[in-house]
């Protein structure tokens, strides 16, 4: 640590940061718009002035910038000297000229950094009377909403839009006051993470053009601190309702996983919560029709079916654990089964046991960041994890970091350490059978088949490790490209291996697990990421569900009574003709979900579940971090935790010990005590009896306005705010005015800070963990002790051969529809590809097809014609179907499969 | 489409530059030079040669006021306003050029022969004041004798 001088006041801080990190983490106001602590200093905006002085006999001392100025021993600043505090008035002052008087009719009015910044310097008078400078705004997509006229010209949004997302659409424009951020012509702006902008932006030129639709000021919306359900990363975010429909997600920062930044999946698919598609009262299948029906009459009818025989439960990756336990505990362990496709959970499983078994230990979205070399094996995570992309992005700068400090340029000091560094990048290598997103940043790709991809990793094992096993018949090619992977691994401080599900390959997984463990056993702390399909992917998979396969078979032998279905549409799991075998296997079918999918549409009985909106649970991520969601609002009618529906049917089948699971706490207590391997479930969030001075902590802040009116078209007088039995959460802006702890933060907000970047109160030191740490708990860590004995997994596969009449099917996924729910969000919609099949440019010209052609896919059993579109760059003899979008049949992948022109 | 010329005249600068896209600049005066300014097609085709985003490209183009992003006549007129082009008159220059131009700064004779811009310090400020037609710097210019310097630029 390093002493250094606020206003002659002596501190201790770290020393490889600029003094206005160190001032910030310290508790200091001190204005700032170009700086932000993901993107390091530029110099730019001029904002952040203190005065430096030479020593303490030093009384005249010199502005300089605090971005600029790096922490050094026995460093004198002055904050609030009157000549620093009027500097930076008149460079507010400055940046204002031409900026609107607007705030009243500007979406980021009330979070505002600018405004903010404005009101901490104190100018409060305008005094420029000239003509403003403006601007034509663009359509930037459904996503973004574009007002150029706001700019301040900080610079920050293409510094983060290109160099820190790579992104390249987003452009500055011409000079002088006449400097133009935006695209070289109107359109979608095409990064997958542009949405970060709307936080990026210190004012409001980028802000959520969802949020337009049905705009709400921060503060007089209901918040609560919650975790994205559209992938298996566990992203914390921060939604916001008012009058009953979700308005918005902003992030919700958290040290280890997605720090300052979300994807735009996670960011835009809210609005799936207010979908027509949504199911908001029971419905029960009366003359050939699904009814709307009271909630005594469905339960009653419940008690009949449940009463009587075999009834089976299928759980939900996209449940909570407590609503998977729930239905677990209805149904019996012995008949709780997986709602996975099977080749997922028999992957799912492995992974998980690669992970437990150990040497490599996973890695957390801030540790794959500071890895220094990387392997993919098989994904595109850009499609399936995406925010794991943008922490991959960053994992390139690690080696080139060494160029920098070579020089003595302090890593903060961005635009210094890129300059130094040019187009160098550390080693990421991608083995993909398409084109990634992240492959503008690889060093090497290699494009081949599943069996090739696994091929290379037990390649690079044995290069890495002669005891590792050895692939037969390796081309001199790969053997090279494999000597190349392995040397960079092992030149390497932290590498990593990056794979996971997507191309449903064991092999892949097994080479994955084995070039880590072989770095493992050089003595090299290797991580091992895997990604995962959905949200609770990990913790369906740790409550040990049977196979929906065993299911499926015991429906055809009709010994299915009834089955429960847990907020799952079997479609997407299996294809057509098993999942219908199942539904009509069973006399009853039981659905509980949140929007009526083609699963519940064949149902007898479908209860209304509440969405991650409107529920408390627990999701357990890639990681293996086992994290709380917390209800955002109460919603109107029947609508419930599907947890609650199913201890009250257990209660209507007459079983008086479900009595006992009263709120979210008891259940946790019953699943810890079920499932040791979930025991730690009950420390992911503090409990419903937590209070901080003996109240709770508020979802609304404490500017909520228009409590009392809101209902006055009902009743004139005010309604008690609904009570919480679940957590320490109340559903008002009354209780607990400060910090709360960690995992229960719905917002943030600190005096004087209303934007976003109130963040910077919240951590322990800027851009580290939240105070008392980042939330959640990991349930998965190696054995120790397995390092010394990680035996090498599974035998290389046979080469990929190409066959002459058929192409070898292989998933492909796409961000914006590969998702289920997020297909429901009407912006996200609008960016989901029609549904085609991938071809070789290749195979193309013999099979004498051309670009959107219609052709004729024949793929274990299933026929359906699709679209052409031709990848230049896929391997001869392999083709590529999207998984989950919507007018693409479900079909098991990888496979042989015919292609015909109709 | 770019000519054949212009590509050979681009290409040939790649080797005086580390990486294709330090020569954008080059690229675009070239382009410029053949066609009198850079379209936004020219612009696709200049991107696409240089493994640019358009984006990119017009984000330098328009940082310059050297390239020209939309059609200038046969002769460009720069005039300068800098400080000592402004002591010694340049207002008065200006307002003559607008008067027998018939034009604004910034516009194009009916006739597409010349264009009427502004520029900052052409480094003349001991003959003040300048301007430039084209290649060729005007010094001392005598509002009264526009005439005589235009009448060549046909």
């Amino acid at each position: 640590m390093t002493k250094v001088y606020v206003d002659n006041r002596p501190f201790e801080v770290r020393p490889d940061q600029c003094m206005l990190q160190a001032c910030l983490t310290l508790g200091f106001d001190l204005p700032y718009f170009c700086w932000h602590p993901a993107l390091g200093s530029v110099g730019a905006c001029r904002q952040c002035a203190v005065k430096q002085y030479k020593d303490e006999n030093d009384k005249k001392g010199r502005i300089v910038m605090s971005c600029m100025t790096p922490v050094a021993e026995g460093l004198r600043i002055s904050i609030h000297d009157p000549e620093v505090v009027a500097f930076r008035a008149a460079i507010i002052e400055g940046l204002m000229e031409s900026h609107p008087h607007d705030c009243p009719v500007c979406d980021e009015g009330g979070e505002c950094h600018l405004q903010d910044m404005t009101v901490m310097t104190g100018h409060n008078y305008r005094r420029y009377r000239f003509n403003k400078r403006t601007f034509r705004n663009q359509d930037l997509g459904p996503f973004v909403n574009h007002e150029m006229n706001r700019c301040i010209q900080c610079y920050r949004c293409v510094r983060y839009y290109r160099e820190y997302a790579g992104g390249r659409d987003l452009k500055e424009f011409s000079m002088r006051n006449q400097v133009y951020f935006g695209r070289y012509e109107d359109g979608t702006l095409e990064n997958e993470f542009a949405g970060n902008l709307v936080e990026i932006c210190p004012t409001g030129v980028f802000t959520d053009k969802t949020l337009k639709r049905h705009y709400t000021r921060k503060w007089d919306l209901q918040f609560a601190p919650s975790i994205c359900v559209h992938c298996g990363l566990g992203c914390n975010t921060s939604p916001g309702e008012r009058y009953g429909s979700l308005r918005r997600i902003v992030n919700r920062y958290h040290g280890e996983l997605n720090g300052y930044f979300l994807c735009d999946r996670g960011r835009f698919s809210y609005e799936f919560v207010n979908s027509e598609r949504r199911v908001r009262q029971p419905l029960l299948r009366q003359d050939n029709g699904l009814r709307p029906t009271s909630k005594a009459a469905v339960l009653d009818r419940l008690k009949s079916i449940l009463a009587f025989g075999k009834v089976l439960g299928i759980g939900s990756p996209r449940a909570s654990l407590e609503a998977n336990f729930a239905l677990r505990a209805l149904v019996g362990a012995e008949r709780f089964f997986a709602g996975t496709a099977p080749a997922e959970q028999r992957l799912t499983s492995l992974m998980l046991q690669i992970l437990r078994e150990g040497p490599a230990r996973t890695p957390s979205l801030h540790e794959i960041e500071l890895s220094d070399a990387v392997l993919i094996l098989g994904e595109d995570v850009t499609q399936t994890a995406p925010r794991m992309a943008l922490a991959l992005r960053q994992s390139v700068r690690q080696q080139t970091f060494q160029i920098a400090e070579k020089l003595k340029i302090p890593l903060w000091l961005d635009h210094a350490v890129r300059e130094a560094v040019q187009e160098e990048k550390g080693p990421l290598f991608i083995a993909a059978p398409y084109v990634t997103r992240l492959d503008d940043v690889a060093r090497e790709t290699y494009r081949a088949a599943p069996q090739e991809i696994a091929r290379l990793g037990f390649a690079v094992a044995h290069a890495l490790d002669g005891s590792a096993p050895e692939v037969a018949g390796l081309s001199e090619e790969l053997r090279n490209l494999a000597g190349r992977v392995a040397q960079a691994l092992r030149d390497a401080k932290r590498p990593l291996v990056v794979s996971g599900p997507s191309l449903n390959s064991e092999s892949v997984i097994y080479a994955a697990a084995n070039v880590a463990s072989a770095l493992c056993r050089a003595g090299k702390p290797a991580g091992l990421s895997f990604t995962t399909p959905e949200c609770n992917s990990v913790g369906l998979n740790l409550m040990g569900a049977r196979p929906l396969a065993e299911a499926m078979e015991a429906a055809q032998k009709g010994e299915v009574e009834a089955l429960v279905i847990l907020e799952n549409d079997l479609y997407r799991r299996a294809p057509r003709q098993q999942v219908d075998a199942l539904l009509k296997g069973a006399k009853h079918v039981i659905v509980l979900d949140s929007l009526l999918t083609p699963t519940a549409s064949q149902a007898e009985i479908v209860l209304p579940a509440g969405t991650f909106a409107e529920s408390d649970g627990t999701l357990v991520n890639n990681e293996g971090r086992a994290q709380r969601f917390f209800q955002v609002f109460v919603p109107q009618g029947d609508i419930r935790e599907s947890w609650r529906w199913l201890r009250e049917m257990m209660i209507a089948a007459g079983r008086r010990e479900a009595a006992a699971l009263e709120t979210l706490d008891h259940v946790d207590e019953a699943l810890a005590q079920a499932l040791p391997a979930l025991a730690a479930v009950t420390k992911a969030a503090p409990s419903a009896s937590f209070r901080e001075a003996g109240a709770k902590i508020p979802r609304a802040p404490h500017r909520y306005s228009g409590r009392t009116a809101m209902h006055a078209n009902i009743n004139v007088s005010e309604p008690k705010p609904p009570d919480d039995p679940d957590s320490p959460l109340s559903f008002s802006m009354e209780g607990y005015p400060d910090q709360p702890p960690s995992p229960l933060i719905p917002f943030f907000w600190s005096p004087a800070w209303n934007s976003i970047q109130a963040v910077n109160k919240f951590q322990e030191e800027i851009a580290g963990p939240l105070r008392g740490g980042d939330p959640g708990v990991r349930l998965i860590e190696p054995t120790p002790g397995s390092e010394a004995n990680g035996a090498y997994r599974g035998a290389p596969p046979e080469a990929f051969s190409v066959r002459e009449e058929e192409r070898f099917f292989v998933p492909l996924y796409h961000i914006f529809g590969s998702e289920e729910l997020s297909q429901q969000a009407p912006a996200v919609a609008e960016l989901i590809p029609k549904p085609y099949i991938a071809i070789a440019t290749e195979d193309a010209a013999r099979l004498q097809l051309k670009e959107g052609d219609e052709a004729e896919v024949r793929l274990n059993g299933s026929t359906q014609r699709l679209a052409i579109r031709l990848r230049e760059e896929m391997p001869k003899g392999l083709a590529g179907l999207p998984v989950g979008l919507p007018g693409v049949e479900t079909v098991e992948l990888p496979a042989w499969g015919k292609i015909t022109r109709v | 489409m770019l000519s054949p010329e212009e590509l050979r005249e681009i290409e040939s600068e790649f080797p005086h530059y580390p990486n294709k896209q330090a020569v954008c600049i080059d690229a675009m005066k070239i382009v410029q030079k053949h066609r009198g300014w850079v379209s936004d097609e020219n612009l696709k085709d200049i991107a696409e040669l240089l493994g640019m985003s358009v984006d990119e490209l017009d984000g330098v183009a328009t940082f310059y006021n050297l390239i020209f992003r939309k059609p200038v006549g046969r002769h460009v007129i720069m005039v300068c306003d800098s400080v000592s082009c402004w002591v010694m008159g340049y207002e008065r220059l200006r307002k003559e050029l607008k008067n027998r131009l018939g034009i604004q700064m910034g516009e194009t004779t009916a006739d597409g022969r010349f264009t009427l811009l502004p520029i900052v310090c052409l480094g003349a400020c001991d003959r003040a004041p300048a301007m430039t037609v084209d290649e060729d710097l005007h010094l001392n210019v005598d509002p009264q004798k526009l005439d005589g310097v235009l009448e060549k630029y046909k």
